[in-house]
C-alpha cells in the first residue's frame, strides 16, 4: 500500500481541510469576494478530492471500522480522538463533500452580502458534518454535532428570509435541547462502560430499562434532527427562510444526522428498547408519510413544500431503519432487517441528492423572481425549457418514479414493510401516491401551462454554472437509480453486521 | 498544636512571600500616588499589573511538594492554592489593562482603583490560602471591603453610591451570617483550625443538630458571597450601578474567592457532613440555575444580563461541588476557571465598546458589531458560545465535566435539570449573537481600546476558543490541585 500515510490520517484531513479552508476564507475578507469563491471552490473541490479515496479504498467486504485513527485527546476525561469509517458512514461523507462542491457553485452570483463569511460559514459546516460521520468517541461525536449548528445558524440569520431570526433561533434552540438529552444518556454510558468509545457502548450490556431511558434521550436528539412528527415544526420554518445554499445543506445532509444517529447510535446501544418501542417509531414514520405527505399538498410557497415532502421521505428512512423487527419476529431471520436498513439508507443518500438538486431547481428560479410562491409562476417551460427539463425530471425522482433514485431506497423499505405487515405497506405506498401528487402538482403549476405574468416571460434560461451544478444532480439520481448496486455493495457487510448485532439481546443477564 | 516557636513561625514567612510582595507593592503604590503629577497617573496602573505579574511568578515559582501549613496554622499552601491563586493574580492584571483605558477615557484615572484592587486580590490570596477560620474571614473581609470601595468609587455617579451602599450593606450582612456560622461550628467542635474541625466532624459529630445549624449559616454566606439564589439579590443591581471596570472586577477574581470559600469550608473543614451540605447546595444550585437563566432572557441591559448569566453559572460551579466527589471538585474548580475567563472578556468587551460619555451596556449597543468589527464580533461570539456551553468552545468541557460528576453522584435528574436550563440560557447568549451578526449598526463609529487592550481580549476570547479544543492541561492541573 503506497497510499499508506495518506489513509492512515485520512479522515482527519477531511475534517480538517475544510475547517483550515473555511478560516482562511474568513481571513480573506469581505472586500476581496472574489478571491474568497477561488478559495472556497478550491478547498470544496479539494476536500471531493480527497474523499474519493475513501471510496476507493475502502473494503467492502469487512463491517469493521475502516481508516481509523485514534489518538489522545482529553485524558483526564477518557475522550478520545477517535475517527473511523463503515458502509454507512462513507457514503455520506463522499454526499457531504459532494454537496459542498455545489453549494458553493450554487451561491457564486447570487450571494452579494459578506460573501467571505458565507462561504467560510459552508465550509466550516462541511468540516463539522464530515466529523460527525467519522466520529467514533461519544464526546467527538457530540463535539461535532454541536458545532454544526453554529454556522448553520448564523447562515439562516444572516442571509435568510424576512423571518429569519425567529427561523434560526428556532433551528438552534430545538436542535441543542435534543443534543443535550443525547449528552446525559452519553455521560451515562461513560459511566457504565467507562469509556466513550462508540463501539464499546454497542456491546456494553445494558437492563431494558436503562435501554429505554438511553433509547428515549437519543430519540429527542435524532428526531429533532430528522425530523420526526411532531418536532418537526423548525424544518419548515428553517428552509423557507435559509437561503439556497443553507437549503441544500440543511436537506441534503444535516436532516441525514438524525438517521445516521439512529443506525450508530439508538439501533446498535440499545437494540432491546429499539424492537420494545419499534411500534412507537413505525407509528411515527407513518404519520410524518401519510400526514405530512397530505400537508405538503396544501403548501402554496415551493420550499414549504419541499421541506414537508422532505419531512415524509425521511420518514421512510425511520420506517426502514425500525421495520426489521417485525420482520425477525415472524421470520427469526435478518434479511427483512437488512433489506429495511439497505432502503434506509439508499433513501438518504437518494433524498440528498433529489432534495439538494429540488431546493436548488427553487433557487434558480428565486434568483431571478425573488418569490418563492407558487402564484407567481406558471409556464416557465415556455421561457426556460432546459431548466424545466431538469426540473420535471427531478419531481419524477422525487415522487419515486422507477429508474431514478427515489424509487430504490423507498421500494425496499416498502418491500419490507411488506414483509412486515401488509398494512403498513399499504400506509408507506400511500407515499408514492402522494409523493407524485404534491409534485406533479407543483411542476404542473409552476412549469407548464400558459406564460403568466410578464415576469415569467422576461425569465432567461439557465447560464453554464446553473446547469452544470443541475446536470451533475441529474447524472447522479438516474445513476443510483439505474445501478445502485456500487451503493448497495459498500452498505452490504455493514448492515449484515448491524442486522447481527439487532437479533441478539444486550439485556444484562 | 505544637508549641509555638518564633523559629519555626519565621521558616513560614516564605510561604507567604507572595502576599507580603503584594501588600508592600500596593503600599508602595499608595504613597507613590502622592508624588505623582495628575497626568502621569497611568503609570500607577502599570505599575501595579508589572507588581500582579511579579506576585504571579512569585506564586508559581514556590516549590511544593505537599501541602504545608505554617504560620501558626494559619495560613496553608497546597497545589489548589498556587493555581488558584495564579489564576486570580492573572486575572486581575488583565483587568487592570482592560480597566485603564476606560478610566482615562472617563478622566477617573485614579490610583484608589489599582491600590483597592490589589488589596481586594490580596485579601483573595490570604482566603485562598486560609487554614482556619480567622484567616479565612480575615481575607474575605479585606476583599469584600475593598470591593464596597471600589463600586462607589466614581463619586459623582449616584448609581454607583446606590449600589455601593447595597452592596456593603447585604455583604455585611452576608459577612455576619457566615461569622455566625463560624461560631457555631467553633462552639461545637472547639476548634478555630480547619482539619481539626474535619477531625471532630469525622469522629462522630457529623450529624450533629449545631454542625448542621452552623453549615445553614455558612451556606447562607457561601451563597451571598456566590450570589447564589436566594442569597443573589444584591448582584444584579451591583453589576449594572458600578463603573464596568468595576463589574469586570467583581465579576472575575472574587468567584475564584468564592470557589476557595466554599472548597475550605465544606469540603476541607466539614467533609464529614458532606451528605447534609451537599442537600442544601442542591436547592442552591437549581434555584440558581433556573432563576438565572430564566430572569436573564428579560434584561435590556447586559451588565444585568451577565449579572443572571452569573448567578445561573454559579449553580453549575455547586453542581460539582456538591457531587462531593474529587472529579465533582476538579469539575467545579475548571468551571471556575474558564468561568472567570470568559466573564473577563466579556465584561472586557463591553469596555471596549464603551467610549467617552457613553456606557455601551445596552443590548442593543452589540448591534451590527460584525459591521463594525468582524473580528471583535468573533471574538464576542466565541465568549457568548462559551458561555452557552456550546462545543468546541471552553464551556463545553466545563460543563461535561461538572455533569458527569453530577451522574456520578447519582443525581440523574439534576443533570437533566442542568442541560435543560443551559438550553434556556442559550437563548440569550444567542441573542447577542444575533445582534452582533443578523441586525444593521445603529451607531457606526470605530471601536476604541488601546492597541495592548484589543491584544490582551484577543488572547483572552482565543483562550476561549483554544481552551475548549484543547481543555487537557487545564483539566490535568485541576486534577493535580484536587487529587
Amino acid at each position: 500500500m503506497a497510499n499508506l500515510t495518506i489513509h492512515e490520517h485520512l479522515l482527519s484531513l477531511l475534517i480538517g481541510l475544510p475547517i483550515v479552508g473555511g478560516v482562511a476564507v474568513l481571513c480573506l475578507g469581505e472586500a476581496r469576494a472574489e478571491a474568497s469563491r477561488w478559495v472556497a471552490l478550491a478547498t470544496a473541490v479539494a476536500s471531493f478530492l480527497l474523499s474519493l479515496p475513501l471510496y476507493a479504498g475502502f473494503n467492502p467486504g469487512l463491517f469493521d471500522m475502516q481508516f481509523v485513527e485514534r489518538l489522545r485527546w482529553i485524558p483526564t476525561l477518557n475522550v478520545q480522538f477517535f475517527v473511523g469509517v463503515d458502509g454507512i458512514s462513507m457514503p455520506l461523507i463522499l454526499l457531504t463533500t459532494f454537496t459542498t462542491v455545489l453549494v458553493v457553485i450554487a451561491g457564486w452570483k447570487s450571494v452579494e452580502k459578506r460573501v467571505s463569511q458565507y462561504l467560510a460559514a459552508f465550509l466550516i459546516l462541511e468540516g463539522a458534518m464530515i466529523g460527525v460521520f467519522a466520529a467514533l468517541d461519544a464526546v467527538l461525536f457530540y463535539v461535532f454535532w454541536e458545532v454544526m449548528l453554529i454556522p448553520m445558524f448564523i447562515i439562516i440569520g444572516v442571509w435568510g428570509g424576512p423571518r429569519r431570526v425567529y427561523a434560526s433561533i428556532k433551528f438552534f434552540l430545538y436542535t441543542f435541547l435534543g443534543s443535550l438529552l443525547m449528552l446525559v444518556a452519553l455521560i451515562y454510558l461513560y459511566l457504565k462502560s467507562g469509556s466513550y468509545d462508540l463501539l464499546v457502548f454497542q456491546r456494553l450490556p445494558l437492563s431494558l430499562h436503562e435501554q429505554t431511558f438511553i433509547f428515549l434521550a437519543f430519540l429527542a436528539a435524532f428526531a429533532v434532527k430528522v425530523p420526526m412528527w411532531p418536532v418537526h415544526t423548525w424544518l419548515p420554518d428553517a428552509h423557507v427562510e435559509a437561503p439556497t445554499g443553507g437549503s441544500v445543506v440543511l436537506a441534503a445532509i444535516m436532516l441525514k444526522m438524525g438517521g445516521y444517529g439512529f443506525l450508530r447510535l439508538s439501533l446498535p446501544i440499545a437494540p432491546d428498547a429499539s424492537r420494545e418501542l419499534d411500534w412507537l417509531m413505525i407509528s411515527l414514520s407513518l404519520i410524518a408519510v401519510v400526514y405530512i405527505g397530505f400537508v405538503a399538498l396544501a403548501q402554496r410557497d415551493m420550499k414549504k413544500l419541499i421541506a414537508y415532502s422532505s419531512i415524509a421521505h425521511m420518514g421512510f428512512v425511520t420506517l426502514g431503519a425500525f421495520i426489521g423487527f417485525r420482520i425477525a419476529a415472524a421470520t427469526g431471520r435478518t434479511t427483512g432487517i437488512e433489506m429495511g436498513l439497505d432502503g434506509s439508507i439508499v433513501q438518504m443518500i437518494s433524498h440528498g441528492l433529489i432534495s439538494a438538486a429540488m431546493f436548488l431547481c427553487v433557487g434558480v428560479m428565486y434568483d431571478r423572481m425573488h418569490s418563492r410562491e407558487i402564484s407567481a409562476y406558471g409556464g416557465v417551460v415556455n421561457t426556460m425549457p432546459k431548466f424545466a427539463g431538469f426540473m420535471v425530471l427531478f419531481a419524477l425522482a422525487n415522487a419515486g418514479l422507477p429508474g431514478t433514485s427515489g424509487f430504490v431506497g423507498e421500494f425496499l423499505v416498502i418491500l419490507a414493510s411488506f414483509k412486515a405487515n401488509v398494512w403498513f405497506a399499504f400506509l408507506a405506498g400511500t407515499a408514492l401516491v402522494l409523493g407524485a401528487a404534491y409534485t406533479l402538482w407543483l411542476v404542473k403549476r409552476v412549469i407548464f401551462g400558459p406564460v403568466a405574468n410578464e415576469r415569467v416571460a422576461a425569465l432567461v434560461d439557465l447560464d453554464g454554472r446553473e446547469f452544470f451544478v443541475l446536470g451533475v444532480l441529474a447524472v447522479l439520481v438516474l445513476l443510483v437509480g439505474v445501478w445502485p448496486a456500487p451503493l448497495l455493495d459498500v452498505l452490504r457487510a455493514t448492515t449484515q453486521h448491524l442486522a447481527q448485532q439487532l437479533l441478539f439481546s444486550k439485556i444484562a443477564p | 498544636m505544637t508549641a509555638f516557636s518564633v523559629a519555626t513561625y519565621n521558616a513560614g514567612l516564605v510561604y507567604a512571600r507572595p502576599e507580603i510582595f503584594l501588600g508592600a507593592a500596593a503600599c508602595l503604590i499608595l504613597l507613590l500616588d502622592l508624588f505623582i503629577a495628575e497626568s502621569q497617573k497611568r503609570w500607577l496602573g502599570s505599575l501595579a499589573i508589572l507588581s500582579l505579574l511579579v506576585t504571579a511568578v512569585l506564586v508559581a515559582v514556590q516549590p511544593l511538594v505537599t501541602r504545608v501549613v505554617v504560620l501558626g496554622d494559619l495560613f496553608e499552601l497546597d497545589r489548589m492554592a498556587q493555581v488558584l491563586k495564579v489564576v486570580a493574580l492573572l486575572t486581575v492584571a488583565v483587568v487592570f489593562v482592560y480597566s485603564t483605558d476606560y478610566l482615562r477615557r472617563r478622566g477617573i484615572l485614579k490610583s484608589e482603583y489599582f491600590v483597592l484592587g490589589l488589596f481586594a486580590t490580596l485579601g483573595i490570596l490570604v482566603l485562598i490560602s486560609a487554614a482556619n477560620l480567622l484567616t479565612l474571614y480575615l481575607g474575605l473581609e479585606l476583599m469584600s471591603l475593598c470591593l464596597y470601595a471600589m463600586v462607589a468609587f466614581d463619586r459623582e455617579s449616584g448609581k454607583a453610591a446606590e449600589s455601593g451602599i447595597k452592596f456593603f450593606v447585604l455583604g455585611s450582612l452576608a459577612s455576619g451570617t457566615l461569622l455566625y456560622g463560624m461560631s457555631i461550628i467553633y462552639g461545637v467542635t472547639g476548634s478555630l483550625q480547619l482539619h481539626e474541625i474535619a477531625t471532630s466532624v469525622h469522629n462522630g459529630l457529623a450529624g450533629n443538630v449545631g454542625i448542621l445549624f452552623g453549615i445553614a449559616f455558612l451556606i447562607i454566606g457561601i451563597g451571598f458571597k456566590f450570589g447564589a439564589v436566594p442569597f443573589h439579590m444584591w448582584l444584579p443591581d451591583v453589576y449594572e450601578g458600578s463603573p464596568t471596570c468595576v463589574t469586570l472586577f467583581i465579576g472575575s477574581a472574587p468567584k475564584i474567592a468564592a470557589f476557595a470559600l466554599t472548597m475550605r469550608l465544606l469540603s476541607e473543614g466539614l467533609a464529614g457532613s458532606q451528605p447534609d451540605w451537599s442537600q442544601m447546595l442542591i436547592v442552591l444550585a437549581v434555584l440558581s440555575m433556573a432563576i438565572g437563566n430564566i430572569v436573564a432572557i428579560a434584561q435590556v441591559n447586559i451588565k444585568r444580563m451577565l449579572a443572571y448569566s452569573t448567578i445561573s453559572h454559579v449553580g453549575y460551579i455547586l453542581l460539582g461541588i456538591l457531587a462531593g466527589t474529587p472529579q465533582g471538585y476538579q469539575a467545579a474548580m475548571f468551571y471556575t476557571i474558564t468561568y472567570v475567563i470568559i466573564a473577563a472578556g466579556a465584561f472586557g468587551m463591553i469596555l471596549l465598546l464603551s467610549r467617552q460619555g457613553f456606557e455601551a451596556d445596552a443590548l442593543d449597543d452589540f448591534k451590527g458589531l460584525n459591521a463594525r468589527s468582524p473580528w471583535f464580533a468573533g471574538m464576542m461570539a466565541i465568549l457568548m458560545f462559551s458561555l452557552a456551553g456550546v462545543p468546541p468552545f471552553v464551556g463545553f468541557p466545563a460543563k461535561l465535566g461538572v455533569i458527569q460528576a453530577v451522574l456520578a453522584a447519582g443525581y440523574a435528574w439534576l443533570a437533566v435539570v442542568a442541560v435543560l436550563f443551559s438550553v434556556v440560557g442559550a437563548y440569550y447568549y444567542l441573542r447577542v449573537v444575533k445582534l452582533m451578526y443578523f441586525d444593521e449598526p445603529i451607531d457606526t463609529t470605530k471601536l476604541g481600546g488601546s492597541a495592548l487592550m484589543r491584544t490582551v481580549l484577543s488572547i483572552n476570547a482565543l483562550l476561549a476558543f483554544g481552551l475548549g479544543v484543547m481543555p487537557a492541561a487545564l483539566l490535568a492541573l485541576c486534577k493535580q490541585a484536587l487529587p
